[in-house]
Formats: C-alpha cells, sequence, structure tokens
C-alpha cells in the first residue's frame, strides 16, 4: 500500500499577498508500486513537491495524502534519500544504517542480519565502521540510500540519489534498482535531472515547469517497456539503444526543451 | 612559512608573561610603588613556594586550592548536570522553552554574589552554600549553549532522523546532543571560568577553608604576599581547567572530521 496523490496543490513562500509561488495547482497520481520519475528544470519544484510527501513541510493549498489519508508528519513509511545525503556525521556507517531499525524496535540480531545485507548490496561492507566525512561522496550516498533500503518502506521518496556518483556507480545503482524495483515493487518517486535515467527506472515520468511550478506532462514508459521488452536486457547501455528508448527520451528532452526556450523568449 | 606552528606561539606566550613580570619587577625595584601596595614578583614567588609546604589560615596552599576545587566541582558539576538537560529539553519541546525561557532571562542577570546573604542564611558555613554560587555562576552558559546547540542542530539531520521515525528521547541523546556539543563544550569552558571566579567571591565571604579565605586571612594579616599567591594559583588552576576542557573539544572535533 502507498499510493500518493497531489490534489491541486499550491505552495506560496512569504507572505500571501506579496509571496513567491513556487508551485500552483500541482496533481498528480502515483499508483501503488509505480515508479514515478520526475523531471523539470532546476528550481521548479521538484524538491518541493517530495517534501510534502515526505511529511517535511506542508502545501499552502490543496491536499497531499498517501493512501487517502493526509500527510501530517514524517515517519518511516516513507523513506527519504536526501539530496544531500543528511547523514549523522557522529554515527558510523552501520549505526547511521542501524538508527530506522532500532527505532522500529528489530532485535539486534535481525538488524545486523539485515544490515550487513545491505552493505554487501551497496558495496560498503569494508567501510561498515567508518565514519562519513571519511567516505567519498558517492559513497555517503550509497549509505544514504542504504538507510531508506533497509526499512523497507511503503514508499520511498529519492531526490536525485544518484547525483553524487561516477558513472561506473551509477550504472550500478540503475540496474540495481531496477532489479529491485521488479523484484520488490515499492511506491517511488524519484527525481532527477538525467532524462536518460528517468525512461531506464521509471513506470511514468513527471515533466515539470516553472513559473509558477506545476505538473506539465506526464509521459508512460512502462506500456513501452513492457511491449517492446526492456527487461530481458541486463545492461543499461542495451536499452538505451533501443529505439523505443531513445524515441522516449527524445519525446521528454523536446518537453523540457519547450520550457526553456519559453524562458528565454 | 607558517609563522604561528604550535613552537612559535608558545614563544610569542611567553614574551607576553616574560614582558609583564619584567614590567612588574621595574615597577617594584624603582621604589615608585611602596613594596606593601605592590610586592616584588620574587618576594610573592618565595611567598607561593613557602605556602605550598606551610600551613596557613588552616592548611597549606595545597589544601586550600583542593577544598576550592571540591567545591568548585561540585557546583559546576551540579550546573553541568542541569543546565545541559534542561537546556536540550528546551531546544526541541517548545513548551517548556516558552514557560522557561523568561524567567531564565530574568534570573541570569543577578551576579552570583549576589546570592552570597542567602547562601549564609540558607548553608551556613557549610558546603552548600559556595556550591549554590558556583551554580549561580556556572549554570547560565551551561544552558544557554545547550539550547543553542539544539537550536541550531542541522535541519536536514532532524528531518533525517524524524524521517527514521525516531522517538522523541532517542532524538534529544542521539541528534541534539551531538550535534550541540561543540557549542556546549565552548558552554562548558565559560561555565567553568564564571565558576571559578564566583567560587572565590563566595569564599571570600562564607566560607572557612579555601583559596578565598585564605587570601582574605592574607589580607587580614597585611600579608599582600599571600594574596598574590593566591591569585597566582587561582590563575593557573583555572587556566589548567580551561586546557583539559579545550583538550576535550579538540578531541571531539577531531573524530568528527572537522579541523580545529
Ligand atoms: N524555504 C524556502 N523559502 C523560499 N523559497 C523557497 C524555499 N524553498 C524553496 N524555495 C523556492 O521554491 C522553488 C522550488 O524549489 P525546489 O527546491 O523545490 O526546486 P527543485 O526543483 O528541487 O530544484 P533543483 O532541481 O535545483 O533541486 C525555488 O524557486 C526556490 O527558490
Ligand atoms: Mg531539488
Amino acid at each position: 500500500m502507498g499510493a500518493i496523490r497531489f490534489d491541486n496543490v499550491g505552495r506560496i513562500y512569504g507572505t500571501k499577498q506579496d509571496g513567491f509561488e513556487a508551485l500552483k495547482g500541482v496533481n498528480l497520481d502515483i499508483a501503488d508500486r509505480e515508479f514515478m520519475a520526475v523531471v523539470g528544470p532546476s528550481g521548479c519544484g521538484k524538491t518541493t513537491c517530495l517534501r510534502f510527501v515526505a511529511g517535511f513541510d506542508q502545501p499552502t493549498s490543496g491536499i497531499v495524502s498517501v493512501d487517502g489519508v493526509q500527510v501530517t508528519k514524517p515517519g518511516p513509511d516513507r523513506a527519504v534519500v536526501f539530496q544531500q545525503f543528511a547523514l549523522m556525521p557522529w554515527k558510523t556507517v552501520c549505526e547511521n544504517i542501524e538508527l530506522g531499525l532500532r527505532n522500529k524496535g528489530v532485535p539486534k540480531a535481525e538488524r545486523i542480519k539485515k544490515v550487513n545485507d545491505i552493505l554487501a548490496l551497496m558495496s560498503l561492507t569494508s567501510y561498515a565502521d567508518a565514519f562519513p566525512h571519511q567516505l567519498s561522496g558517492g559513497m555517503q550516498q550509497r549509505v544514504s540510500i542504504a538507510r531508506a533500503y533497509v526499512l523497507d518502506p511503503e514508499v520511498l521518496l529519492m531526490d536525485e540519489p544518484f547525483g553524487a556518483l561516477d558513472a561506473q556507480t551509477r550504472v550500478v545503482m540503475q540496474e540495481e534498482l531496477v532489479r529491485l524495483a521488479r523484484r520488490n515493487p515499492r511506491t517511488v518517486m524519484f527525481i532527477t535531472h538525467a532524462v536518460e535515467e528517468a525512461v531506464y527506472l521509471a513506470d511514468r515520468v513527471a515533466i515539470m515547469a516553472r513559473q509558477p511550478g506545476r505538473v506539465k506532462e506526464i509521459i508512460d514508459i512502462r506500456s513501452v517497456r513492457e511491449a517492446e521488452r526492456w527487461d530481458d536486457h541486463e545492461k543499461i547501455e542495451d536499452v538505451m539503444d533501443l529505439e523505443s528508448f531513445v524515441h522516449l527520451r527524445t519525446q521528454i528532452w523536446r518537453s523540457l526543451r519547450q520550457e526553456k526556450a519559453m524562458e528565454i523568449a | 612559512m607558517r609563522i604561528f606552528n604550535t613552537q612559535n606561539v608558545i614563544v610569542l606566550g611567553l614574551i607576553g608573561f616574560g614582558g609583564f613580570l619584567g614590567f612588574w619587577t621595574l615597577l617594584s625595584v624603582s621604589g615608585l610603588i611602596p613594596s606593601l601596595f605592590l610586592p616584588s614578583p620574587a618576594s610573592v614567588i618565595e611567598r607561593f613556594v613557602f605556602l605550598l609546604s606551610h600551613r596557613f589560615a588552616g592548611g597549606t596552599l595545597i589544601d586550600h586550592l583542593w577544598a576550592s576545587m571540591l567545591r568548585f566541582g561540585g557546583g559546576f558539576g551540579l550546573a553541568v548536570l542541569i543546565g545541559v538537560p534542561l537546556g536540550l529539553l528546551m531546544g526541541w519541546f517548545r513548551l517548556l522553552d516558552d514557560i522557561v525561557t523568561p524567567l531564565f532571562d530574568a534570573v541570569r542577570f543577578i551576579a552570583p554574589i549576589a546570592w552570597v546573604p542567602f547562601a549564609a542564611l540558607w548553608f551556613g558555613t557549610g558546603i552548600g552554600g559556595p556550591i549554590m554560587i558556583i551554580f549561580a555562576g556556572a549554570f547560565p552558559p551551561c544552558l544557554i549553549n545547550a539550547y543553542r546547540g539544539a537550536k541550531f542542530a542541522d535541519p536536514r539531520l532532524i528531518e533525517a532522523a524524524q524521517m527514521l521515525g525516531t522517538p522523541d528521547r532517542r532524538m534529544i541523546t542521539e541528534i541534539l546532543l551531538p550535534s550541540a556539543v561543540p557549542s556546549i563544550i565552548a558552554g562548558l569552558r565559560i561555565s567553568a571560568g564564571l565558576g571559578w571566579q564566583s567560587l572565590v567571591g563566595a569564599e571570600l565571604i562564607v566560607a572557612s577553608t579555601g583559596i578565598g579565605y585564605m587570601m582574605v586571612q592574607g589580607q587580614g594579616n597585611v600579608s599582600t604576599t599571600t594574596v598574590m599567591a593566591g591569585m597566582i594559583g587561582i590563575g593557573f588552576i583555572g587556566m589548567v581547567i580551561d586546557i583539559a576542557l579545550r583538550r576535550v573539544e579538540e578531541a571531539i572535533l577531531r573524530r568528527r572530521g572537522l579541523s580545529v
């Protein structure tokens, strides 16, 4: 369970009279276990939308709900992977990942097993006892992802989670995420700047526009992916070569481009 | 080339001390000021060394310093034990903040020494009086810095902890407290300084041992060298306390990968 709904959502920063309208009339439905990628120009309000679902912030108009219940506060049913990692600098990698499980009251033996599994999955085993400042940006991001995955949440909210990774690690993480998403589907809201990444990972891609921030277009990927059997290919580059993939990518590019052109005009 | 490496810093510090002692010596040998008003450094040091092994006003200098440090430990410890948790709680629970802050803001401007009459009244010459006065001096920085440290904790880390379902108690002990540690340690240094200062003031009046008491007796005997030897003892112990706290501060910051 974990269907997300944005119902005519708006957000004004500052006063109602002379405030800045960051979002206006955002409508978006993310079905249970659907992987929704969100793309859009910088500052269009992607992070703001994600923060509503996480419960960190409230819209000034409209309603954001999960499974029909209005979101009012954060909780471990909606795990977040932050744009800036947000790891506790005084906790080791292991302790950072373990915190959510301890809060849930998971017994120690089970915790250790889960943490070790996720460390292995993220190739972090040898850094279990390191502190975040001893890791590279990419490794810190992996810890932040591990911290969210280990909770096995209904809803996974990811804000440019692969932004800090090098190209190779990024590809590995993308392929891993696809495997995970197919094997154990969760509702995912995934913000990214990389159009290829969105097309490769998502069931649908929401394209946002700016001033005021809104959802401009939603592109269905899943039907094409299933019809063209993308998942038969193991490697991301093979999928990216497919004509159907290129076609979708170009379509999204064009939509984003139009947006830029309108801004300049 | 670094001018301010450790060795040079020590040398510069010694130059400061040396200059001060030189000026002091000059003043006292010049005869401009009678030696009763300003004893020479040599006579003060002589007296200091003498007091280390000879009893004056009921004990050696060491005995008096030790008695003072015990009182200081009591008052300062109490201030930390109450001030830091209360500050953190106020930094997390808005209601507590709103209740305590106005009261605290009024009370903290009362100089510790102003409590002396009550300390004498309530505790007589017992250990409670000086402890209460040290507490009055040491408590505000403990509370304020813990509170500020909690208030200025990185909101992204708080959000991350909330997202992980962290309950209030753990939020305070595992998120706010570590966030506030640098601020708390800085507060402890101020707090120790103020506490140690107010201790001597308190002992001038209520105690029957301790470095402040020794100085009062010295004053009674018109032994200015004794008073000054006491001042050296106070300065020295104060410095040792501060250096110890600074070490703790550096160790903690280093552990987090923050340079000092
Ligand atoms: N606390 C705030 N106060 C005022 N304005 C804000 C605040 N937070 C965000 N904004 C504004 O709202 C708009 C949307 O911000 P948001 O961070 O959601 O953008 P974004 O799409 O995530 O951008 P990016 O891709 O660069 O991360 C921006 O114009 C930003 O300046
Ligand atoms: Mg953003």
